[in-house]
């Protein structure tokens, strides 16, 4: 059955967690990164603060003049670390009195800290610098010493890179197990829905039982109405058939007993006259007994048609044991009935609705044919069809044939024989829902009909 | 035989039994199951013609309690209901037949006879009259130490005469028996068989002899 779908929640789940996946990946990833780099900052803080210090130190007083000897371990060890380019400056106030006089202030003029880490750009280069400040008196003058400590971070820079490419493989390889877990997961979540689907669908069609296997919690509500609505079926289903079965009664009933008595009435009447009215009276509760027969019949196979319960049968057995069952009707023509059947094939069918068919069939033609006659049943198998035949010796069909199948329609010599039109038209219906045929043709040893169903073999 | 009729249709059942009876057979009624139970407690049966829907339970609980305690007598279901999986269902319970209501008597006459002989196997159940021997079930006829066997129409007709030798048959009566009402058959259609049975006996003591104007009876010569 075609049903419109929106979106899959198997896959919805596996986009979750994929997606949560990779976002808890790239916050990871970012973390520590910033965590990487904030200590790569603060040992690169602390070599600069150690090299301005030691500046610092080495500024002097001599006479009225400040002079600085940059001792060489000062920059020797920020050299150490690397091969970054090392700048510095030292100032007196507002003097320059040594190093890269265009260095950018980390301090300014009013602010009370001592120390200031700056991150900034220089010569095209990001560097980390660090500011000292110390206040000396020279001559009565107070002055503010500063000594600004700079580096290029290139280092930094690619160590924080080289953690970041070996943090990536096992990241990658985290990510992708995630991605295997995630598939993995909506699997097995998806698992239960889709087992129920398959038990519900694996049923055959009559079988109206709630559906009883544990679920998850979750499912619960489903499974519930999912019963409740297979029990309203059901209960519709009995009411459907219980209907066609109580109506059957009611009208059978009662013509049963006006049949009895009249039958029983006919066997003390000897007048002509009344005994033809009295048969004339049992002929008209045969027509209407058969015609509800068949309208009930007629209902039965619309009403399976929509639900075909279809089995593998073998149309043999199946021809065999209907035929069987008119034996003594032909017997009390004297019609002799025979059946040639090949077991060789099967079909998937209704085997009801089958019955239904070639009951109506034989039926048909004992009716038709004249006492003492034969009628040949015969089941034969080709490669793909399988042909339930059925050759009578009776009057045959009109030349308006084809028009037989269509409901309450008779031959036209049908005559004074009892029936109801429906036959080859249930016949019709049941083919038609197995994608089966129905050939009516005359008896092609003499007259008569010759009345064939074909079934698809399996 | 003796049948046991278990129907809960009063004017139903006295008409079965009346048509029954005038075929020779025996046959007692039970209008429910309990009454049903005591009567085949009480005696042994030949068959069982069972109504499925009765005042006090359904046939087939009956009949499924007939074949749980191994009971033999074969049991034809006459049913108002008619659909097939009711059918199935009856025949798969261990009904050897069923019947829709409402039936042909002939047709009713004729499933018993098929289900009988069905059952009888082997035995003979010959009625000998004069020098001739008839198995109705079989349907054969022996005269002369000859067997053949009859159509349908012929054992049947054979099988009226024969239940009371001597009685007068009208042409009426026979034809009833004879045919279903579905058949278009003039009063002379009885003739054709008569014909052929005494054809069949011919050599034998016993003849069909026509009484003009009233039937036919059958008689020894002499």
């Amino acid at each position: 059955m075609p049903s419109t779908t929106a979106g899959s929640i198997q896959r919805r789940l596996a986009f979750f967690l994929i997606a949560s996946a990779m976002l808890l990946a790239l916050i990871l990833l970012l973390i520590t990164r910033q965590f990487t780099g904030q200590i790569a900052e603060q040992s690169q803080d602390n070599i600069l603060a150690a090299s301005a210090i030691s500046i610092l130190e080495s500024v002097t007083q001599r006479a009225d003049e400040i002079s600085v000897d940059i001792p060489y371990a000062a920059l020797a060890m920020l050299g150490n670390v690397s091969d970054d380019r090392v700048f510095y400056q030292v100032l007196a106030g507002e003097e320059h009195l040594t190093g890269y006089p265009d260095l950018p202030d980390a301090l300014s003029a009013d602010d009370p800290a001592k120390r200031r880490y700056l991150t900034g750009e220089y010569q095209r280069e990001t560097i980390r610098m660090v500011q000292l400040l110390r206040r000396m008196t020279i001559g009565g003058e107070t002055i503010d010493v500063a000594v600004k400590v700079a580096q290029t971070r290139n280092a930094q820079q690619s160590r924080l890179s080289a953690i970041t490419n070996r943090l990536l493989w096992p990241g990658i390889a985290m990510f992708v197990l995630a991605l295997l877990l995630a598939a993995i997961s909506a699997r097995s979540t998806v698992q239960p829905l889709r087992a129920l689907a398959d038990s519900v669908a694996d049923r055959g069609l009559d079988n109206l039982e709630p559906v009883r296997a544990p679920v998850p919690i979750e499912m619960a509500p489903l499974v519930n109405s999912l019963n409740s609505l297979i029990s309203r079926l059901k209960i519709n289903q009995h009411r459907s058939e219980d209907f066609i079965a109580e109506a059957a009664h009611r009208v059978r009933t009662p013509l049963a007993t006006v049949r009895s008595q009249a039958e029983i009435a006919l066997m003390r009447v000897e007048r002509p006259e009344n005994r033809q009215s009295l048969k004339e009276m049992i002929r008209a509760i045969d027509e209407s007994s058969r015609a509800a027969g068949q309208l009930l019949d007629h209902a039965m196979v619309s009403f399976r048609s929509d639900q075909l319960t279809l089995t593998i049968i073998n149309p043999a057995e199946l021809v065999i044991d209907t035929v069987a069952r008119f034996q003594p009707i032909a017997d009390m023509k004297d019609i002799q009935l025979n059946t040639t059947t090949d077991g060789s094939c099967k079909i998937n069918a209704d085997s009801i609705l089958v019955q239904s068919a070639v009951r109506n069939i034989v039926e048909n033609a004992i009716k038709y044919t004249d006492r003492e006659d034969v009628i040949d049943v015969s089941v034969s198998c080709c490669k793909s069809w399988v042909c339930i035949r059925v050759i009578d010796n009776g009057e045959g069909f009109p030349a308006e044939s084809t028009s037989l199948t269509e409901r309450f329609t008779r031959g036209s010599n049908a005559g004074h024989t009892v029936g109801s039109g429906l036959g080859l038209t249930i016949a019709s219906e049941v083919i038609k829902v197995h994608s089966g045929r129905l050939d009516i043709a005359s008896n092609p040893n003499g007259s008569g009909a010759c009345v064939s169903l074909y079934f698809p073999a399996c | 035989m003796r049948f046991l009729l278990i129907e809960d249709n009063l004017q139903l059942a006295s008409a079965v039994q009346e048509r029954l009876r005038s075929s020779g057979h025996v046959v007692d009624h039970a209008a429910t199951l309990q009454s049903a139970k005591a009567h085949t407690q009480s005696a042994d049966y030949d068959l069982i013609l069972l109504d499925i829907m009765l005042p006090d339970g359904d046939g087939r609980d009956f009949l499924n309690h007939h074949r749980a305690s191994k009971q033999q007598t074969p049991v034809i279901v006459l049913t108002a209901r008619s659909q097939v999986s009711d059918r199935v269902g009856v025949l798969d319970l261990g009904a050897d037949d069923y019947l829709t209501k409402p039936f042909d008597f002939s047709e009713l006459e004729a499933r018993c006879r098929a289900v009988l002989r069905r059952h009888s196997g082997e035995t003979s159940n010959a009625i000998h009259y004069g020098d001739i021997s008839f198995d109705g079930l079989a349907g054969t006829l022996t005269v002369d130490d000859k067997t053949i066997t009859l159509r349908n129409k012929e054992l049947r007709l054979l099988e009226i005469l024969i239940s009371a030798p001597g009685q007068i048959f009208s042409k009426n009566k026979l034809i009833d028996r004879l045919f279903s009402y579905d058949e278009d058959v003039s009063t002379n259609a009885i003739e054709v068989y008569i014909g052929r049975l005494r054809k069949h006996l011919a050599g034998a003591q016993v003849q069909i002899i026509t009484a003009r104007g009233m039937g036919y009876k059958l008689d020894t010569e002499c």
